[in-house]
C-alpha cells in the first residue's frame, strides 16, 4: 500500500514540473504590464522603468524563470503585489477559509443529494423522482452568484435572519487562535461558543449557495448509478431470495452504486474549491479563489502561479485519496488497476 | 466506512444544519465597542501601508494620510453644497508649530510634544530622513516630490533638534503645497533604520507591514484584501484628539452588498458605490449622502492628434459637436457630475480650471465640419476605454458611438482591461478614447503641465504639441512663482482658450466623489486625495 502511494506521488512529479513551466509562461504571456499598473496614476515613463527594475521584470525571461524555480525550491512562492504579502503565507491563511466553506457546502449537498438520488431511483416516475429532477435542474441552472445574491437579499436584507455578509466572522469578534484554520473547529478548541456561533451563522448562506449548485451532479449520479445497479442480476437474485427491500437497497445496491458517486464527489469538490470565486466575492469571503482572480486582473504573477501550483498539488492528493477510498468501498478495485 | 455509520452521521449532520442560529445578540461590551468603532466598507484595500513603498495603491494612501503626519496641512473651508473642503491656499501646522517662509527657503519649528507611536520624540533628524527617503526611493513618491521642485536631499537641512529648513531649488509656487500632500510624511527614522537592511536601506519592507509614524491613528491589524483595523493614538499632537476610537475597514467586493450593509445600518460609511445606487440612496433619505466634484479632475474624450484623421482640427471640432453631452449626464451619471460643456456663447474665459467649454451637441454643425475637413462620408476608427471603470465608461462609450454614427463616424468599441490600460496609454496609439485625469495640486498650470505640455507626459494622451501652448504654460508657471498676477491670468486664459480651440481632448464633466454614511456619522471632509480623513469624523 505504502509503496503504491509512493509510486503514485512519483508519477505526479513530472506533471507538477509541467504545471510550473506552463503557469510561468502563461502569466508572462498575459497582456498588461505590472510595472505600469503598480507605478500608480501619476507615474512617468521613468517611474515605470524604476518599478520594473525593482520587480526584476527587466531581466531576460530565462533568468526570471530560474530565479522563480530557485525560490520555489526554497519554499518561497514570491510576493503578491496587490496585497503586498508573501504568497505562501496568503495561501496558507486563505486555503482553510475556502476549504471550510467548500467542505460544509459539500456535506450539506451530499446530505440532501444522496438520499434524494436513492429515493428517486427506487421510485422512478414518482413525485420524488420529479422533485429530484426539478431541484437538480434548478440548482444547476441558477448561477452561483445569483443564488448567493438572492439568499443575501432575502435572509440578510429583507428578513434580517442572517448576519451581514462580511466574511468569516462578525466584525467585532476576533479570530480564534490558529490550530486548523477551520474556524468552526478552532473556536471550539478555544471554547469560545459565541465566536463559534458567529462563525457558523456566517457560513450558512455561502455554504447553502454552494450546496444548491453542487446538488445536481451528485443527485443525478446517485440516481443513475442506483438505477443501473437495481437492474443488475445480483439485485434480482437478492430480491428473489426474499430479502427485505431495505436490505436489498441499502446493503447490496447502495454500496455498489457508491463508486461513481465518489468519483463525482471528488470532481465536484476540487471544482468547487477553485470555482467558488463568485461565492467568495458575494460574501466577502477571504478564500483563495477570489485571491487568484484579483491577482489575475492586476497582472500579479506570483499569486496566480502559487494558486495554480497549490491546486495542482491538491488535485494529485485528492485523486490519490479517492483511489484509496475506492479500495475501501469495493475490495475488487486495486490501486494498480 | 461502514454504510450504517455513514448514514447515521449523515442524518446527524442534517439535523445539525437544520438548526439555523439567529444572528448573535450583542453583549453590552460588544455594543459599547460598536458605538466607538467606525465600520467602513469599500471595494478594495491597501497593498502597502507606506506611501513610499513600491507600487502602493490608492487605498494605501488613506492609511498613510491617517497614520502619518506631515509638517503642514490645509485649513478647511466651506465647499460645494456646504461640505467642508480643504482650502488650497491656507496652510495649518501639523507637526510643525511654526512656519517661516523666506525668499529661497522655508523654516519649520517642530512641536516639542510630538511623539511617534512608540513614544520616541519627533525630531528634525526624522523629518530630514523622511524627506530624503521620499526624494530617493524612486517611483511615484519621488516624482510627486519633484512636482514641487523638491528633488535633492541637500534641500533638507537640520538647523537644530527641533528646526528644519527646506531650501528651494528654484522659485516654484507648488513647493509649499507639495509639502502638504500625502507623500512628505514623517517616519520614525530610528525605528525603521533598525529594521532596514543593506538591500533595503530605507526600510520599505518594514513600513509596508506596519505604520511607524506619529499620526492620529495606528494600524493594529491588517489582513490584506480583508480588513484593516486602526486604533486612535491618544497622544496625537498634530491636532485635536479625533472622536472615533477605532476604525475597522472591511473590503466588500460586491457593490450590492455594500449598499445592503449601509441600508441595514451595519456599515457606517461606503464611498465607492455605483452612481445609480447613490442616487437611489439619496432619494430614500435614510442615509447621509455627500457628493463633491473632484478637484482639478475632468473626464474627457481624447483624440490622438498624431493619427489621421484626428490630426485635422476640423475633425476634432466635428467630434466635439457630436458628443451627446446631456445624455451622458442623465443616463450614465444620473446627474452626479458637474457638466464641463455648454457654457454661454458670450461667457468670458475664467482664470480657473476645470471650466466648461462652449460645445453643445449639434449634429448638423458636426456634419458640416466633417464635410469641410474632407470626410463628408465619415470614417472608421476605434473608441477605447478602461474596463477597470466600466461602470461609467461602457455606457458612456456606447452613447458616444451611437452619436458619432449619426455623422458617419463608425466606431468599434475597444475594451481594455485595467491592468493593461496604462500600458496602452503610454504607447500613445489609441486614436479615440475616454479617460479621466485629476491632479492633487489644484492649480490650472499643474493640470496643463501633465496633460497638454509638449514634454508629452503619460497624461498628454493626445500627443498634443504646440509651441504656443508650451509658452503659455511656462509663462503661467514663472508668473505664479514671482506673484505676477496680471501675466499669470493672461497666460492661464491663453492656454485654456487654446486647449478649447485646438480641442485635442473634449472635456465632458467633472466627476463627483460620492460618500454614503449613516445619519449618525458626521464630519466628512473633502481632501484633494479624495480619501477619508478619519480624524474629523464623528459617530454619535
Amino acid at each position: 500500500m505504502l509503496t503504491m502511494i509512493g509510486k503514485r506521488l512519483m508519477f505526479a512529479i513530472p506533471s507538477l514540473i509541467g504545471v510550473v513551466i506552463v503557469t510561468f509562461l502563461l502569466t508572462r504571456a498575459l497582456p498588461g504590464d505590472p510595472a505600469a499598473y503598480f507605478a500608480g496614476p501619476a507615474a512617468s515613463k521613468e517611474a515605470i522603468e524604476q518599478i520594473r527594475k525593482k520587480l526584476g521584470f527587466d531581466k531576460p525571461l530565462i533568468e526570471q524563470f530560474f530565479r522563480y524555480t530557485n525560490d520555489l525550491a526554497h519554499g518561497d512562492f514570491g510576493t503578491s503585489l496587490t496585497t503586498g504579502q508573501p504568497v505562501a503565507t496568503e495561501i496558507r491563511n486563505r486555503l482553510p477559509a475556502s476549504a471550510e466553506l467548500t467542505l460544509l457546502g459539500l456535506i450539506v449537498s451530499v446530505t440532501i443529494a444522496i438520499p434524494l438520488g436513492v429515493l428517486a431511483a427506487t421510485r422512478p416516475g414518482s413525485w420524488i423522482d420529479h422533485l429530484c429532477r426539478v431541484t437538480t435542474t434548478a440548482g444547476v441552472s441558477l448561477p452561483v452568484f445569483f443564488t448567493g445574491l438572492v439568499l443575501v437579499y432575502l435572509f440578510y436584507f429583507r428578513l434580517g435572519w442572517s448576519p451581514a455578509p462580511l466574511g468569516r466572522l462578525d466584525v467585532f469578534y476576533s479570530a480564534p487562535t490558529h490550530v486548523t484554520g477551520f474556524y468552526l473547529i478552532d473556536t471550539l478548541i478555544a471554547r469560545d461558543l459565541e465566536a463559534f456561533r458567529s462563525a457558523l451563522s456566517q457560513l450558512i448562506l455561502p455554504a447553502a449557495t454552494l450546496a444548491i449548485f453542487s446538488l445536481a451532479p451528485i443527485a443525478r449520479m446517485t440516481r443513475a448509478s442506483m438505477l443501473a445497479v437495481l437492474a443488475s442480476d445480483f439485485v434480482r437474485t437478492a430480491r428473489a431470495s426474499g430479502l427485505s427491500p431495505s436490505t436489498v437497497i441499502v446493503t447490496y445496491a447502495f454500496r455498489n452504486a457508491m463508486l461513481p458517486v465518489i468519483t463525482t464527489l471528488s470532481m465536484v469538490f476540487s471544482f468547487l474549491l477553485g470555482a467558488n470565486v463568485l461565492v467568495e466575492k458575494v460574501f466577502a469571503w477571504p478564500g483563495i479563489g477570489s485571491y487568484a482572480v484579483e491577482a489575475l486582473i492586476s497582472s500579479d504573477f506570483a499569486p496566480v502561479q502559487g494558486f495554480v501550483l497549490t491546486m495542482a498539488v491538491m488535485y494529485v492528493l485528492l485523486n490519490l485519496f479517492i483511489d484509496i477510498l475506492y479500495g475501501v468501498i469495493d475490495p475488487r478495485v486495486r490501486l494498480e488497476g | 466506512m461502514k454504510r450504517r455509520d455513514f448514514l447515521k452521521s449523515v442524518s446527524g449532520l442534517a439535523a445539525a444544519s437544520a438548526l439555523t442560529p439567529a444572528p448573535a445578540i450583542w453583549s453590552s461590551a460588544k455594543a459599547q465597542a460598536r458605538s466607538e468603532t467606525l465600520l467602513i466598507v469599500s471595494e478594495s484595500g491597501p497593498n502597502n501601508l507606506d506611501i513610499h513603498g513600491v507600487g502602493t495603491n490608492v487605498p494605501g494612501y488613506e492609511v498613510s494620510w491617517n497614520c502619518y503626519d506631515r509638517l503642514i496641512s490645509h485649513e478647511m473651508k466651506s465647499g460645494p453644497g456646504g461640505v467642508p473642503y480643504y482650502d488650497r491656499d491656507k496652510f495649518k501646522p501639523e507637526l510643525a508649530e511654526d512656519m517661516k517662509v523666506g525668499d529661497m527657503s522655508v523654516t519649520f519649528k517642530l512641536k516639542k510634544n510630538a511623539k511617534f507611536h512608540d513614544g520616541a520624540p519627533v525630531t528634525a533628524k526624522d523629518v530630514k530622513w523622511s524627506l530624503d527617503r521620499a526624494v530617493s526611493v524612486g517611483g511615484f513618491p519621488t516624482f510627486q516630490m519633484g512636482a514641487g521642485s523638491l528633488t535633492k536631499t541637500e534641500q533638507f537641512v537640520i538647523v537644530d533638534d527641533n528646526t528644519v529648513r527646506i531650501d528651494f531649488a528654484k522659485k516654484d509656487r507648488l513647493t509649499l503645497p507639495d509639502l502638504a500632500v500625502i507623500v512628505p510624511c514623517v517616519v520614525n527614522s530610528e525605528l525603521v533604520k533598525k529594521n532596514a537592511s543593506e538591500k533595503d536601506p530605507w526600510g520599505l519592507e518594514y513600513t509596508k507591514q506596519q505604520t511607524a509614524g506619529s499620526g492620529a491613528y495606528k494600524v493594529t491589524k491588517w489582513t490584506a484584501g480583508t480588513e484593516v483595523v486602526m486604533e486612535r493614538n491618544d497622544e496625537w499632537a498634530g491636532g485635536p484628539l479625533p472622536k472615533v476610537k477605532r476604525v475597522i475597514w472591511r473590503m466588500v467586493p460586491q457593490a450590492g452588498n455594500r449598499r445592503a450593509l449601509l441600508e441595514r445600518g451595519d456599515a457606517d460609511i461606503s464611498y465607492d458605490l455605483p452612481n445609480k445606487d447613490f442616487v437611489e440612496l439619496k432619494d430614500s433619505g435614510k442615509l447621509n449622502i455627500v457628493s463633491v466634484p473632484y478637484s482639478n479632475g475632468v473626464q474627457y474624450i481624447g483624440m490622438n492628434v498624431k493619427i489621421a484623421p484626428f490630426d485635422n482640427p476640423k475633425v476634432r471640432e466635428a467630434v466635439a459637436c457630436a458628443i451627446p453631452y446631456q445624455k451622458i449626464m442623465d443616463a450614465v451619471l444620473f446627474g452626479l457630475a458637474k457638466p464641463m460643456f455648454g457654457a454661454a456663447a458670450d461667457k468670458a474665459t475664467e482664470v480657473a480650471w476645470p471650466q466648461p467649454t462652449k460645445y453643445v451637441t449639434d449634429i448638423a454643425k458636426a456634419k458640416a465640419l466633417l464635410a469641410e475637413a474632407g470626410h463628408p462620408n465619415g470614417f472608421e476608427t476605434t473608441l477605447s476605454f478602461d474596463l477597470g471603470f466600466a461602470g461609467v465608461n461602457e455606457p458612456l462609450c456606447v452613447l458616444v458611438q451611437e452619436s458619432l454614427a449619426q455623422i458617419g463616424i463608425k466606431t468599434t468599441i475597444n475594451k481594455i482591461p485595467g491592468a493593461n490600460w496604462r500600458t496602452e496609454l503610454n504607447k500613445k496609439v489609441l486614436p479615440l478614447y475616454t479617460n479621466v485625469f485629476s491632479g492633487w495640486l489644484d492649480y490650472p498650470e499643474y493640470f496643463f503641465i501633465w496633460c497638454y505640455d509638449g514634454k508629452n507626459s503619460i497624461f498628454n494622451t493626445m500627443s498634443y504639441q504646440s509651441k504656443a501652448m508650451d509658452e503659455y504654460i511656462a509663462g503661467a508657471v514663472d508668473a505664479a512663482a514671482i506673484g505676477n498676477t496680471a501675466k499669470y491670468d493672461t497666460d492661464v486664459k491663453g492656454f485654456v482658450d487654446l486647449a478649447f480651440k485646438d480641442i485635442p481632448r473634449i472635456p465632458l464633466y467633472q466627476p463627483y466623489v460620492n460618500v454614503a454614511m449613516q445619519k449618525n456619522v458626521s464630519g466628512y471632509q473633502y481632501w484633494f486625495h479624495r480619501r477619508l480623513d478619519y480624524r474629523a469624523l464623528v459617530k454619535a
